[in-house]
């Protein structure tokens, strides 16, 4: 198992390297040249010495690998550059922003678990039984409403009209309801398909079958034993759609005025805000591939069969 | 009542009534210009804000812009750009997956790696990073959102490759002398169809969520050409006063995002075919 473990956590470094190969290319695929874009945000008259000598600093005159091992040292001592907007280290103006995404992102999937585990799972235990009905119509509904639309209905009806939950903003927990309720449903729709699939192919399985004949009193074997089991592919869902999740606040940032991380990805692009831009991209990259491993290693350690299948390869 | 709807999506109707709201769509995509009442982009601001009339069916916008004519005309761009993404990455995609699993050795290892990498990244977000790389605008929104998506085909056809070439049935063809024309047409197509149709359908259901949701965030295609989510971006100012504006545009991508999931899925289950997440 350790070896199993070792090697899972040596195998994000290609791809993490590969990562950073692709945002340290973007640059050069851009018609806009860095040190003149700084220059133009600095509101300084871009002579061609000037230029030069920008260019000289950013690095750009250097060959590219040389930029590539350069960026890749800088990114591991956290150093992103500097936004070319507000001339300041783009890493602290990301930490800034980033606990308002962190505390949307956290509610939304709050309300997603608290929703999709009993319905999923009654829906699975009752197949096509109400529950499973309305289960299906929700995941229907969640997987193809665009969310920057629902966002709008949400304010519409429980803000405009009803005068319920403040539009935009942040602050109290009243603030955070709406957007995180609109992030939350693409979840809550994947979820519940998810673990309903997976109580109806578990209750399928002999130890079912066997804890019946035992005499066991259902309520017992479906709470007790087939939810346990089912609930892993959640947990692998969950990790992987951390990037959706991370999509997803980038538009509903945008909808409630939510001055977190995505909004001001969005801005970045808008400016041209280059090294921002890369910086977004990156962490999103590294996010997605870290929440992969820890799911691997915690899917591993429920059910260790893995490693040992994994081992015989 | 409803024991008759359950009926209808559980049975293999889903399938027609699906392809018939396409074929509905497409005609108006296509006819636009003629089915249309009025000039999508005309303003017109002695007619803003307008209630629904005989003129204006849905009314019409902050400029005066009749909003089902909008909404007809927005059929365009949202069907024929998925389309386009899809027929560009798929071919994109067709010709570095056979290569790649054809040829094999170390160019295969290093394509497949270079597609770890772009699918180490949460696909909307690199598409967001390109778009900010290149500059905002349909042209270049399109173009993103090609360059990450051929990555899903050319690993599928990769695939699909490699496990054709184990498959006895393909030798046991070209032993007994089938032309390769007749192999292809007999053996591989019929195999590669189900999944392409299945992930085509699905494929186009995202390429319109993404278009409209660059859109509506500015990025993608600018004012005035009328497209959904530019409708949504446009009219939410209106929100207090007219919120029909921003309404009837999500509802009609909920409706084809709605239609192609359905098809899609009614396909996938037909052809039991495993699809992604």
């Amino acid at each position: 198992m350790g070896t199993y473990v070792l090697k899972r956590i040596m195998s994000i470094i290609p791809v993490f390297l590969l990562a950073t190969l692709l945002t340290t290319g973007m640059i050069h695929l851009s018609s806009v040249d860095p040190a003149e874009a700084y220059l133009t945000a600095a509101h300084i008259q871009p002579t061609d010495e000037i230029l030069a000598q920008k260019r000289h600093e950013f690095g750009l005159d250097q060959p590219f690998l040389l930029q590539y091992v350069n960026s890749i040292m800088k990114i591991c001592q956290l150093d992103f550059g500097i936004s070319y907007v507000s001339n300041k280290p783009v890493w602290d103006e990301v930490t800034y922003r980033i606990p308002a995404t962190i505390q949307l992102a956290l509610g939304s999937i709050v309300i997603a678990v608290l929703v999709s585990v009993p319905l999923g799972f009654l829906a699975g235990v009752k197949k096509n039984g109400l529950i499973d009905h309305f289960s299906r119509v929700l995941s229907f509904f969640g997987a193809s409403v665009p969310s920057f639309w629902l966002g709008y209905i949400f304010i519409f009806f429980f803000s405009v009209k009803l005068d319920l939950f403040p539009v935009e903003g942040i602050g109290t927990w009243q603030h955070l309801v709406l957007p995180s309720v609109t992030l939350a449903l693409p979840l809550i729709a994947m979820y519940t398909r998810l673990l309903r699939a997976s109580v109806l192919e578990n209750m399928q399985e002999p130890y079912v079958l066997f804890a019946r004949t035992r005499g066991i009193k259902e309520k017992t074997i479906m709470g007790k034993h087939v939810l346990r089991i089912a609930i892993s592919p959640m947990i692998t869902g969950l990790g992987m759609n951390l990037g959706k999740l991370l999509t997803g606040t980038i538009i509903v940032e945008a909808v409630f005025s939510w001055p977190g991380f995505g909004r001001y990805f969005i801005e970045a692009i808008f400016n041209r805000d280059i090294p921002v831009i890369q910086c977004y991209v990156l962490i999103a990259a590294s996010l997605f591939i870290v929440s992969n491993l820890i799911v691997d290693l915690i899917q591993m350690f429920i059910d260790p069969r893995i490693s040992r299948k994994e081992g015989q390869q | 009542m409803m024991t008759r709807i359950r009926k209808i999506f559980r049975s293999q109707k889903v399938i027609p009534i699906c392809s018939m709201v396409l074929g509905i769509l497409i005609i108006i995509a296509i006819f636009a210009p003629w089915i249309a009442p009025n000039d999508p982009i005309a303003v017109n601001l002695v007619y803003k804000l307008q209630p629904p009339s005989w003129e204006f069916p849905l009314g019409t916008d902050h400029l005066g812009r009749c909003n089902l004519s909008r909404i007809l005309y927005g059929t365009r761009i949202s069907l024929g750009f998925a389309m386009l993404i899809f027929i560009s990455s798929l071919s994109i995609g067709l010709i570095i997956g056979t290569f790649s699993g054809y040829r094999g050795g170390w160019i295969d290892h290093a394509l497949m790696r270079f597609c770890d990498g772009i699918l180490a990244f949460p696909n909307l977000i690199l598409i967001l990073g390109l778009v900010g790389i290149f500059g905002p605008g349909l042209k270049q929104v399109i173009l993103a959102i090609m360059l990450v998506q051929w990555v899903y085909y050319a690993r599928m056809f990769r695939g699909m490759v490699l496990s054709l070439k184990e498959h006895n049935f393909i030798a046991a063809a070209k032993i007994s002398g089938s032309s390769q024309w007749k192999i292809i047409k007999n053996h591989i197509v019929p195999n590669v169809l189900p999944p392409l149709v299945v992930m085509g359908t699905l494929e186009m259901g995202w390429a319109i969520m993404d278009i409209s949701a660059m859109s509506f965030l500015g990025l993608g295609v600018q004012p005035p050409t009328p497209e959904w989510g530019a409708m949504i971006h446009e009219g939410k100012s209106y929100i207090r006063t007219n919120p029909e504006i921003m309404l009837y545009p999500g509802l009609v991508i909920m409706l084809v995002i709605v239609t192609f999931n359905l098809l899609g899925e009614a396909l996938s289950d037909r052809y039991s075919i495993k699809r992604r997440f």
